[in-house]
């Protein structure tokens, strides 16, 4: 039996590896000067780059964080230290019932809302979406995060006179911040392979990013309608805009876990 | 002053909070509106008809419906074994030094962007179907109707199975947190009793886990049941019924990815959404049955370490 376990797992590892190995292959030689600095060109022209999906990405990444971190943290501070009320249980369930929510219907709920109402697509729509994928991501690591902090320490903060607030902020806090970033990278890492809530929010464009309120590229929704395409060229860049964000979202999270093993380790 | 000061920052972390339940009222809110005009034109049958025509303004979810479970419940049959012993495995049988770096090589499958499993999919996985597996499975049980007609690679199949790669490394992740969990007293009682290693995990361990490996079947399920890209690059996208798992198919998820930006008269859109609300209100019972599986375990656990 041990046997059956053993091939399980080797069948289990054997897709991992034809799509890192896949991806590696046959991305690698779709990256050069090009690839990185040029706009993309015209069906049929060859050449071309994917310069200004890269850019989009780590735009409505960087939006998605701005919005998501700083409401998620808080809330995780809320539901960790605050919550003794009714609100509590009801936030916890709520968070976990949003990072159930198929992230297409984000796109959706998001469309009719903001872009609707802006009448036009944006890469504000399109981070506002990947914002409220990442909000109960991060809302939920941060507060287990400030849970493992031991009760002693608030217990030591407020003997000496800090308020809860101050204890919170100066102390529990402090001592949780590994935690907390390592949770919000390994929630960065996955919106931005995201490629649903994008399709109708900050939709595609060929151009540089001018704008908030403009619709903007990235490179999710380039592999998407690259790989749908006939044409072998366009396969290529695809298969480069895949290297390119697989290793942006692999080494993030790697990153991650491998710094938050150095925090607890240092512990 | 610093009394005032608390109560703010309290209330700032609170409205941060609430901002978790104004998204959720929104987006139930903004679904139910949205399909409202495909509800009343259609009623019932929005649920049960078979036609889904966006030319001629027919509009019948049931084989976006059945797009989404076959599609997910291959994906299960397919997972659900493999995750299983590589949880075993992981918890049980692994030597120390390798559980570590194999649950991370798990965990990374995991971190893989949807759009890229698409793509391998689409110029990896189908061409194998429709050149090795298909042909093969037609061979052998093709008297089955699973297993007939052409071998097109795209497809029920290949989409069943890119989603099993997809969800196998969460039905993996919890499993084996509740078989780490199952007190060691169950297995030296089990073994103290002369029992193998393996009737060990057959008889004492796993059953002590049951429900916790079932939530985390369930939850696999959820996440298959609402996963879009992948599935829309190689499911083929034709919304039909069909007994045979090489025949294309369509489901909720990949409709709306394909046809929500072109649907631009109201009643396609309305229709679009409608079979959003669908899909939220499956995914959400599901993960709801999932969570409280999952969570019975944690508790009594809790009460047994007491």
């Amino acid at each position: 039996m041990l046997f059956l376990t053993v091939l399980a797992t080797g069948i289990a590892l054997v897709p991992l590896a034809s799509i890192l190995v896949y991806v590696g292959i046959k991305g690698l030689p779709a990256l050069n000067w090009e690839f990185f600095t040029q706009l993309p060109k015209a069906v049929g022209e060859p050449g071309g780059g994917l310069a200004n999906a890269i850019l989009g990405t780590i735009i409505l990444v960087l939006l998605a964080a701005g919005i998501a971190l700083p409401l998620g943290i808080l809330t995780g501070i809320y539901l960790a230290e605050f919550g003794k009320d009714r609100l509590a249980p009801t936030v916890r369930f709520l968070c976990d019932v949003l990072t159930g929510v198929p992230s297409i219907i984000v796109g959706i709920v998001v469309y009719s809302t903001v872009v609707l109402t802006m009448k036009r697509f944006s890469a504000l729509a399109g981070g506002i979406a990947l914002a409220i994928i990442m909000l109960p991501l991060v809302a939920r690591s941060t507060e287990e995060m400030l849970r493992l902090v031991p009760h002693s320490l608030r217990e030591a903060s407020l003997a000496l006179g800090a308020t809860q607030g101050r204890t919170i902020r100066s102390v529990v806090l402090r001592s949780a911040l590994g935690g907390i970033v390592t949770g919000a990278m390994l929630a960065t890492a996955r919106v931005a392979g995201e490629t649903a809530p994008l399709l109708f929010t900050a939709l595609n464009s060929r151009y540089w990013p001018t704008g908030l309120d403009e619709r903007i590229a990235s490179l999710p929704v380039y592999i998407f309608t690259y790989s749908t395409t006939p044409y072998e060229d366009l396969h290529r860049l695809a298969w480069g805009a895949a290297l390119v964000l697989v290793s942006m979202v692999l080494g993030t999270s790697i990153a991650a876990r491998l710094a938050a093993k150095k925090v607890n380790g240092g512990k | 002053m610093n009394k005032g000061r608390d109560t703010f920052f309290l209330q700032i972390t609170r409205l941060a909070a609430l901002s978790i339940v104004f998204i959720i009222i929104v987006m139930a809110h903004e679904l139910f509106r949205g399909s409202e005009l495909a509800f009343s034109r259609f009623g019932l049958g929005f649920l049960t008809g078979s036609e889904w025509d966006p030319v001629h303004g027919k509009f019948g979810s049931w084989p976006l419906i059945y797009g989404t479970l076959v599609s997910s419940l291959v994906a299960l049959a397919l997972a659900v074994p493999l995750s299983l012993g590589v949880a075993i495995f992981l918890a049980e049988l692994a030597p120390p030094w390798l559980r570590e770096p194999l649950s991370f090589l798990v965990e990374l499958l995991a971190a893989i962007p949807s759009v890229v499993y698409g793509l391998w999919g689409l110029f990896v996985l189908v061409p194998w179907l429709r050149d090795v597996v298909q042909p093969l499975l037609g061979k052998t049980l093709g008297f089955l109707p699973l297993f007939q007609g052409p071998p097109l690679g795209v497809g029920m199949l290949a989409a069943g199975m890119v989603l099993a790669i997809m969800i196998l490394p969460i039905i993996t992740a919890v499993s084996r947190e509740v078989l780490l969990a199952v007190p060691q007293s169950q297995r030296e009682a089990m073994l103290a009793l002369g029992a193998t290693r393996w009737e060990t995990i057959r008889r004492a361990v796993l059953p002590y886990g049951r429900s916790g490996i079932i939530g985390a079947i369930i939850l696999g399920l959820g996440r298959a049941l609402g996963e879009t890209m992948a599935v829309t690059m190689v499911i083929g996208n034709r919304p039909q019924v069909s007994a045979s798992l090489f025949d294309l198919g369509q489901t909720i998820a990949s409709v709306i990815a394909n046809e929500f930006s072109e649907g631009f008269d109201e009643l396609h859109l309305s229709a679009l959404i409608a079979s959003a609300l669908l899909l939220f209100i499956i995914t959400f019972s599901v993960n709801i049955i999932a969570r409280l599986l999952v969570w019975k375990v944690s508790i009594s656990q809790g009460v047994s370490r007491d």
